[in-house]
């Protein structure tokens, strides 16, 4: 514990990182996500294709390998990040939204047809229906599964610092194993302990939002 | 305001359903018109092409002046009210009723003034502000109504505009609507599978069978003079009688008794022909001594229609139905004579369904 504690200025700045990663990484992972959900229920049937094959091939990849294709692979297509931390975002938010687009879609066939077709009959198109109509709700139905998603992406970023020189709260741990043996059990306990800050937290604003956002059907 | 003008309109679903079939149709401006018909019958189908829901395989619909055939739904100058209503539970009312103007174009001090109006016009000021399921099942149908009426369309399409309402508030709600219509004067099409619904309301309509008309006509044509025994079955509270028969000189042979010709329908069969007798309940009066041409039985079972009681009388080879009075029901167990109202009989072909005086139409294969 002593060893966690005489070194608070690095684990608050592994904190700030785990968290500034995490965040980023979730607004692109729900935007691209919701890029992805439209195009799986697009009328145009290219654009379903595309999204069912980004989710098939990323869902079923570990994201250890999602984070070695990024990081080791894309350089040799001359795709290269300025450093790690980016990198671990673009692995993160690439793997994750594969996860957001299937949640947002399960919302999206949880809106009636008659909302769309009053969509349609109004003079809608596709996308204004989806984005003041459908959207709206289908967020709404979706807002604890999002939830978990967010608390799983907070955990998995710790594969950025475990594995790939990023220095979040990961990372930490095994250098101050290292140089603190006896004390191995407190320092994991200390770092697990680090990240329920955040997703503790989390669940509990979920629920939150959950209710705030709910509307009678 | 517009008329509505349907030519060989079809639509044939994948899987070969046609639910519409080669149907031609003319609703004048300013009417309006019920599709009636039992369910799967292509009323809903026939409704949603109209609005651009649906596309049709050929044919083609013409709303005024143009065709629009090929048009999606929000540039046909139509509004439609969806029996769940679909209104936007993420939208407050007024909002519900604005955005359609959004969407056209408008601006905001213009789309605010129309949802308003709209909103006063259905008595819905007070509750401009709320989300839709905090309204009742008659305010949601309103702010419907406000949501389509404020776009200003040439048609109303309202499908099963009062199923989603309790028995009391659906009396209401048919006189609301009909008294909207007639005030606003804009053509509408409503779909509804209760006859008594598309009788009340409608100025005329359209009774459907497997994707055609069978007929079209005001209330009172489709009640006194159903164009075929479907018809007949099927419009009325109280089914109509239908007897078989076989024509005998000036009569009918109904299982042994007798019923007169119509005067019309003698020129229209040959001696020998099967035929089936069509007579309202309403149509038929009911005494409990023997009279000429009346039909007798025993009467089997009396059922109370508040104002009125349905006699059923039972005699060998059918069973015939007939109102009376209240307070004038027959015992049970007793004979009674049913004698048909005279110029209420209609004879129908038993072959094919159709009233004798009808164009023989050779069967589509």
């Amino acid at each position: 514990m002593q060893a966690l504690l005489d070194n608070l200025d690095r684990l608050w700045s592994g904190f700030l990182t785990t968290l500034g990663m995490s965040v980023a990484a979730a607004v692109i992972a729900t935007i691209l996500g919701t890029i992805l959900a439209a195009f799986r229920v697009s009328p145009l049937p290219p654009l379903r294709a595309l999204g069912a094959t980004y989710v098939q091939l990323v869902r079923n990849t570990p994201l250890t390998a999602v984070f070695f294709i990024v990081i080791f692979g894309l350089p040799a297509v001359d795709v290269t990040f300025q450093n790690f931390f980016i990198a671990a975002i673009v692995a993160l938010s690439v793997y994750t939204a594969a996860f957001v687009c299937e949640v947002v879609r399960s919302g999206i066939n949880s809106v009636s047809t008659g909302q769309a077709e009053a969509a349609r009959a109004i003079g809608l198109t596709f996308g204004q229906s989806l984005r003041d109509v459908v959207l709206p709700q289908a967020f709404r139905s979706v807002v604890p599964p999002l939830g978990n998603l967010w608390i799983a992406l907070v955990k998995n970023s710790a594969i950025a610092g475990g594995g790939f020189a990023v220095a979040d709260i990961a990372q930490l741990a095994p250098s101050l194993a290292r140089d603190n043996p006896a004390q191995v059990l407190a320092i994991f306990g200390g770092i697990a302990l680090a990240y329920m800050v955040i997703t503790v937290p989390s669940g509990i604003a979920v629920g939150v939002i959950e209710r705030r956002t709910a509307i009678l059907r | 305001m517009a008329a509505i003008k349907l030519d060989g309109l079809t639509k044939v679903y994948p899987g070969g359903v046609r639910a519409v079939d080669d149907l031609t149709l003319t609703i004048p401006d300013g009417e309006f018109f019920a599709l009636l018909g039992p369910s799967g019958c292509g009323k809903t189908t026939l409704l949603r092409t109209i609005a651009g829901l649906e596309e049709a395989t050929s044919g083609s619909v013409r709303i005024g002046d143009r065709d629009v055939t090929h048009l999606p739904p929000g540039k046909r100058e139509l509004a439609m009210v969806f029996q769940d209503y679909a209104l936007f539970p993420h939208m407050t009312v007024v909002d519900n009723i604005s955005y359609p103007l959004k969407i056209k174009g408008l601006a905001k001090d213009d789309r605010l003034g129309r949802a308003v109006k709209a909103g006063d016009e259905l008595s819905l000021d007070g509750l401009m502000q709320r989300r839709p399921a905090e309204l009742s099942g008659g305010q949601q149908q309103r702010v419907a109504l406000a949501r389509a009426i404020a776009t200003h369309p040439q048609v109303f399409l309202f499908d099963e505009p009062l199923s989603n309402l309790d028995a009391r508030l659906r009396l209401e709600a048919r006189t609301f609507l009909k008294r909207l219509q007639r005030d606003l004067g804009v053509t509408t099409v409503f779909v509804t599978h209760d006859q008594a619904e598309a009788l009340a309301m409608a100025d005329r309509m359209a009774v459907m069978d497997a994707g055609r008309i069978r007929q079209v006509g005001t209330a009172r044509e489709v009640f006194q003079r159903p164009a075929s025994t479907f018809v007949a079955n099927f419009i009325g509270s109280t089914p109509m009688n239908l007897l078989s028969g076989v024509v005998r000189g000036q009569a009918v042979n109904v299982s042994g008794q007798i019923v007169q010709l119509p005067g019309d329908a003698r020129q229209h069969v040959t001696d020998g022909q099967d035929v089936v007798v069509g007579v309202r309940p309403e149509y038929l009066s009911l005494s409990q001594s023997a009279a000429d041409g009346a039909l007798r039985g025993v009467v089997a079972i009396v059922e109370n229609l508040g104002t009125a009681s349905l006699v059923t009388l039972e005699s060998d080879g059918f069973t015939v139905a007939a109102t009376v009075a209240d307070g004038e029901e027959p015992a049970i167990g007793t004979d009674a004579w049913a004698l048909p109202i005279p110029g209420r009989t209609l004879v129908y072909r038993r072959e094919d369904g159709e009233l004798v005086d009808a164009p023989v139409v050779a069967a589509v294969a």
